[in-house]
């Protein structure tokens, strides 16, 4: 599988990461030689084998469905680049 | 008395609660140390007044009988730990003054001890990379230099990475030990490198919260100090259960330090036929002979054994660590914290802003995550993945089941290389770096790098030992029994030092 400037451009926007036109060639050529080097799983027999989720056997802890924390408000937006009050502030995201 | 920063942590504590030493002496010729050594860039953010403040009050609660175990002993901080009211940067420009609310629960279990926080250390950006070389703050130098007929080579040698500031302030007694963090062998290569003891616990035994995330599921907190018993001083600090962690794991937290110098008679040591690379270096296969000898000269037990899934471990890592950094790196979106690019809408702006404050490393692995992800892609690479990540530790399980108690390795297929000497064309080729360190992160298992010798160009060289679940007691057990059979390596004489104090 080779991963063309077209695709290069698609996985860009999806990363929500701005690639210049003059990026798209050198990054196709890194993406290809990573992809390469893991191309060598195709040949692993994995019929059977289940994914592994967690490495330990453990049951995912739960806890009571209950408010436990908050109120930090100040601490929370202590470090947004931009706000208002209690919000962070963002370009208009709706016309 | 003479230089402090030249005693080991264990001799610190113990000089400390013999008040033949204080605390605040202790913390002033580090941060003497640390100001001298500008040259080796170990540290992006230095809090010498926090320091010497918290040593005040080591001090005092020495005198009044109430010192932790820790108490006093001057340690630098990974910059991926979250620290209360001091800058963390994961060494990327994206997070720019992020200055933490909170602590980390491993950094402040270390301050409940009575830890004193020196500064936040250099690291490879986002924990990405075996270097040091990623770091959006520059590269950490070395304390090492390569020898040749006419003495030491000019080239700067890299400390490893990612936690190369961590190894490199260890190796250069700017601190007596640190904290790092280990997704695919960022403890145990920099480690290796530098000549200094270094441990990725079990999966789940340090709490991995307020630690910025990489990939949550390999992840590991766990220190890298300059003897074997200074490691496991710290890591038993560092670890325990964490309700704010659910991964952390609720065993009780064993005395690791009992298990130094503990026979290691009649315990069975694996020795995988599988890490006998193609090309593996003479020197390095030579290494690997005198650790077996080494440890069955203490009585330990040598069975060869396989491990056949081995070789798939890395390309297997280089799908699933990128997949979890894509979903992990998400969050650093220019709107609740770091830096913000002006776009013409929300989209625009999240892309610039990713664009300019991600280096080219952590681009790259957030694309080739969001790639294996994407749809049509995630079975044949994801899934696949996360398939034979259960046959590696299908391969590790059978073998302790067999009786092993622990797997004997090299922890790097070479020794340190000069900066820009590698991964410059071809990213791969770093990522070799860590062929024999990721296995054991795909397991969750324990591994300790443990220095072993010096190379023909005088550079360290290190064994790994991988344990059982939990059972870092055995690793430390073993891993004495190399240091004490091994040449000891001294740390080099300090060349890096200006005169004057100054930075260069």
């Amino acid at each position: 599988m080779s991963v063309d400037s077209a695709i290069v451009r698609r996985i860009a926007h999806l990363s929500r990461i701005a690639v210049g036109d003059d990026e798209v060639e050198r990054l196709g050529q890194e993406l290809n030689a990573i992809l390469a080097f893991v191309e060598e799983l195709n040949a692993v027999d994995v019929s059977g084998v289940e994914p592994l989720t967690s490495v330990l056997p453990m049951k995912m802890k739960k806890r009571e469905d209950v408010v436990t924390d908050g109120g930090f408000a100040d601490d929370i937006l202590a470090n947004a680049p931009e706000r208002e009050d209690h919000f962070f502030v963002v370009p208009k995201v709706i016309e | 008395m003479s230089d402090p920063t030249h005693l080991t942590l264990a001799q610190a504590r113990d000089a400390l609660l013999a008040k033949t030493l204080s605390s605040s002496e202790l913390a002033k010729a580090h941060v003497e140390a640390i100001e001298r050594a500008g040259l080796l860039n170990a540290f992006i953010t230095k809090t010498p007044e926090l320091a010497l403040d918290a040593a005040r009050q080591s001090d005092a609660r020495i005198s009044r009988g109430e010192a932790g175990p820790l108490e006093g002993l001057p340690l630098g901080i990974k910059d991926l730990y979250c620290t209360k009211g001091v800058r963390t940067t994961a060494a990327s420009r994206i997070l720019d003054d992020f200055t933490p609310t909170y602590e980390s629960t491993v950094s402040a279990n270390l301050l409940r001890d009575g830890a004193v926080m020196l500064g936040k250390l250099n690291l490879d950006e986002f924990a990405m990379g075996s270097s040091n070389e990623t770091s959006a703050f520059g590269p950490v130098v070395s304390p090492w230099r390569r020898k040749g007929a006419d003495g030491f080579d000019a080239a700067r040698i890299v400390p490893g990475g990612s936690s190369g500031g961590s190894a490199a302030a260890v190796a250069a007694r700017l601190c007596l030990g640190a904290t790092a963090t280990d997704t695919g062998g960022s403890i145990r290569q920099p480690a290796a490198f530098t000549g200094t003891v270094g441990i990725k616990p079990t999966y789940g035994r340090c709490s991995r919260w307020g630690i910025v995330a990489f990939a949550s599921s390999l992840d590991q907190a766990g220190p890298i100090t300059r003897t074997v018993r200074d490691a496991a001083i710290m890591l038993r600090s560092m670890a325990g259960v964490d309700a704010k962690d659910t991964t952390s794991v609720d065993a009780p937290v064993p005395d690791y330090e009992a298990a130094i110098g503990a026979s290691v008679k009649g315990r069975r040591i694996g020795v995988p036929k599988e890490y006998r690379l193609d090309g593996l270096s003479p020197e390095i296969a030579a290494l690997w002979e005198q650790g077996v000898a080494w440890l069955k000269d203490a009585g330990a037990d040598i069975v060869e054994i396989s491990l056949p899934h081995t070789r798939h471990a890395l390309p297997a890592y280089y799908i699933i660590a990128p997949a979890e950094a894509s979903s992990n790196l998400a969050r650093y979106d220019g709107v609740r914290y770091g830096l913000r690019e002006r776009g013409r809408d929300i989209t625009d702006m999240y892309e610039k802003t990713r664009a300019k404050g991600f280096g080219a490393e952590v681009r790259r692995r957030v694309m080739i995550g969001t790639y294996v992800l994407s749809a049509g892609y995630y079975d044949a690479y994801y899934v696949r993945a996360q398939k034979i990540r259960s046959l590696i530790k299908r391969d590790f399980d059978q073998a302790f089941a067999n009786g092993v108690d622990a797997v004997l390795t090299p922890a790097t297929p070479s020794p340190a290389f000069a900066m820009g000497e590698k991964g410059s064309s071809d990213p791969v080729e770093m990522y070799l770096n860590d062929v024999f360190t990721v296995t054991v992160n795909m397991a969750g298992l324990p591994g300790i790098a443990v220095p072993a010798g010096l190379s023909s160009n005088g550079l360290p060289l290190a064994l790994q030992l991988i344990g059982r679940p939990f059972d870092e007691e055995t690793l430390f057990s073993l891993a004495s029994a190399i240091e004490q059979a091994a040449p000891r390596i001294e740390p080099p004489e300090p060349w890096w030092r200006d005169s004057d104090g100054a930075r260069p």
